[in-house]
């Protein structure tokens, strides 16, 4: 028997697999589809103060080993998600939920987690500070170690919840930034979101995306992940969730030797619906084979000796 | 929405770029005309959405055109090559609000899932008139399983190389009494039926590039009169009323 539990700032999961958010919405379209329970957690669709419309078509275009997207953080808004999404979590999902939070200004980013905190399933906040597609008419919090900082503090006065930030790779030292949200604070950093990126169209010579830029996510950005995880494992003590380009079970293990307590997977469940799944149902074998009795003894495994 | 694997059958070539393709398999996640399939493809990261143009109880038909990579490797698979497919996607077409003689309109390869609706409405006492539109008489298919169904058949091309000379909706002006469409083809044509006084309402199928096409991704999502829908999920059919261009 494997021991499949992780811990996540003291919050117990009974797996490391989380499906990332913006790929899983609220859990609705899957849990059509399989018992949602047996994930370690799921981490929902970034929300914000007020409903977004998101950014106009077309939002989605192809690569080689995975896609962009621009989609703009369309979500309907903080106060209408605790009205209609928790309670439907609450039927099909009982384990421990992340709220992805996104913001405009440190205000809204404290004001998000505060509403959040009489809702009992959500033991974790992971806020989004790295929101590539957003035109907020300012500069992106993720990228300046000050700002980072700011919306950490300003969250964490705001709540008793442990606060993972959720830090964007499109910076020169990562490990700079993470370690700035540890130092004001954080119980945990969740990395990497998507990658800026473009495609042209050859026949019309336009951007394929409307928003012109879009996140790059999916197998083609993995190693970039696993990298950038590394360094922040070397930068920092709190908990790391890592994010980037998972598909199976060995990348879920490879993820955790660079320094990952628990793994995250997007885009892989938008190619197949069943994606975390199968990831949780290989898992067991996958350890028995490398010899692992216990999958938390894998984070940071690399790094030492 | 069901995810299984389906074996092609046969392919058959229809025009220069278009084919028709049977595949079998389990179709029990289908449920009404309109729907979509979303087929996984070797070396392509997003599937591809295709619109069921006919289903059985064990065989999926679809009409497919070639525009890239992945519908050129599409209708080059071999029978017996068996595809990883998501069936029963999106809302599809609501029979019940289309009256006695609805007419089914569609552009190129749009009409592929006018087929399968047609042969549904027949079914249930329904009597459409069906009214195809195409570039040129070469770039037609599916005359003759049309023309089978019965139904009143009306053609366009734009060069009037076959049937009357301009547009589907030459056709759809041609028969007055016809005040409900539904429709599928590309946006000006979706535009310019949607804009014809005669109908009192109707459904049209919308196109999106789509991350998933089950509703978990927000990547196809449009601006409707008071909202937004998700064309993979809340669609692809939207309706007459709801619709801004
Ligand atoms: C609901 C729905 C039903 C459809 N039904 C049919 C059908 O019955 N027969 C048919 O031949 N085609 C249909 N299409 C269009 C078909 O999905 C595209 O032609 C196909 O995805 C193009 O793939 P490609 O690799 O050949 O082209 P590429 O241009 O190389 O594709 C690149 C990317 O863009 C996407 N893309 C390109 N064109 C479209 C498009 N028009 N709509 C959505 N995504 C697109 C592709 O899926 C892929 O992710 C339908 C589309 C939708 C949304
Ligand atoms: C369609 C889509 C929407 C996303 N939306 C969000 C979001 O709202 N908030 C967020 O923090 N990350 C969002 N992400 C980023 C993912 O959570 C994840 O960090 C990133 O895609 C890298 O992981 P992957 O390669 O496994 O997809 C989104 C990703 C995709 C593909
Ligand atoms: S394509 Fe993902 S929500 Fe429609």
């Amino acid at each position: 028997m494997v021991n499949l539990a992780v811990n996540l700032a003291g919050v117990e999961l009974k797996n490391p697999i989380i499906p990332a958010s913006g790929t899983f919405g609220y859990g609705r379209e899957y849990a059509e589809l399989y018992d949602l329970n047996i994930l370690g957690s799921f981490s929902w669709k970034g929300t914000t103060g007020e409903a977004r419309l998101g950014n106009p078509q077309p939002r989605i275009a192809e690569m080689t080993g995975g896609m962009l997207n621009a989609v703009g953080l369309q979500n309907p808004g903080i106060d209408a998600v605790i009205t209609n999404e928790v309670p439907n979590i609450a039927k099909i999902f009982q384990g421990p939920v992340i709220a992805n939070v996104g913001g405009f200004s440190l205000e809204e980013y404290a004001e998000n987690c505060r509403k959040l905190n009489d809702v009992e399933q959500v033991k974790i906040l992971e806020v989004n500070i790295s929101c590539p597609n957003v035109h907020a008419g300012g500069k992106n919090f993720g990228c300046d170690p000050k700002a980072a900082a700011e919306v950490t503090k300003a969250v964490k006065a705001a709540t008793s919840k442990p606060v993972f930030m959720k830090l964007t790779p499109n910076v020169t030292d990562i490990a700079e930034i993470a370690k700035a949200c540890e130092d004001a604070g954080a119980d945990g950093v969740c990395l990497i979101n998507t990658l800026l990126g473009m495609r042209i169209d050859l026949k019309s010579r336009k951007p394929v995306i409307a928003n012109r830029t879009g996140g790059v996510s999916g197998p083609a950005v993995f190693p970039v992940a696993l990298r950038m995880v590394w360094d922040v494992y070397e930068a920092v003590k709190i908990p790391i969730i890592g994010c980037g380009g998972v598909s199976s079970a060995e990348d879920a293990i490879e993820m955790m030797l660079a320094g990952a307590a628990a793994v995250e997977v997007g885009a892989a469940n938008l190619k197949d619906p069943y994606a975390c799944k199968t990831i949780v149902e290989n898992l067991p074998g996958v350890c028995e084979k490398l010899g692992v009795t216990d999958i938390s003894e894998l984070t940071g495994g690399a790094h030492h000796g | 929405m069901k995810k299984s694997l389906f074996t092609l059958e046969h392919a058959r070539q229809l025009t220069e770029d278009t084919y028709e393709l049977v595949l079998s398999g389990d179709t029990s996640a289908i449920t009404a005309p309109g729907q979509f399939v979303n087929i996984e493809l070797p070396g392509k990261f997003l599937r591809r959405p295709i619109s069921i143009c006919n289903w059985t109880e064990d065989a999926l038909m679809l009409l497919v055109k070639v525009v890239g990579e992945g519908t050129k490797e599409l209708v080059r698979c071999v029978p017996g090559t068996e595809l990883d497919v998501l069936s029963g996607l999106g809302n599809g077409f609501d029979m019940s609000l289309a009256g006695e003689h609805p007419i089914l309109a569609g552009g190129g390869i749009g009409i592929a899932p006018l087929y399968g609706l047609a042969r549904r409405m027949l079914e249930r006492g329904q009597n459409p008139t069906i009214a195809l539109g195409f570039r040129t008489g070469k770039d037609a298919f599916y005359l003759e399983e049309f023309a089978a169904l019965g139904c009143r058949l009306l053609i366009a091309t734009e060069d009037g190389s076959m049937g009357v000379k301009g547009f589907v909706t030459d056709c759809i002006k041609a028969v007055p009494e016809c005040d409900y469409v539904l429709s599928c083809g590309p946006l000006p044509m979706l535009k310019a039926v949607h804009s014809l006084p005669q109908l009192k309402g109707g459904q049209f199928s919308f196109e999106a590039r789509m991350g998933c096409g089950f509703g978990a991704c927000m990547g196809c999502t449009v601006p409707i009169k008071d909202g937004y829908k998700r064309v993979c999920k809340d669609g692809p059919i939207l309706y007459k009323e709801e619709i801004v261009w």
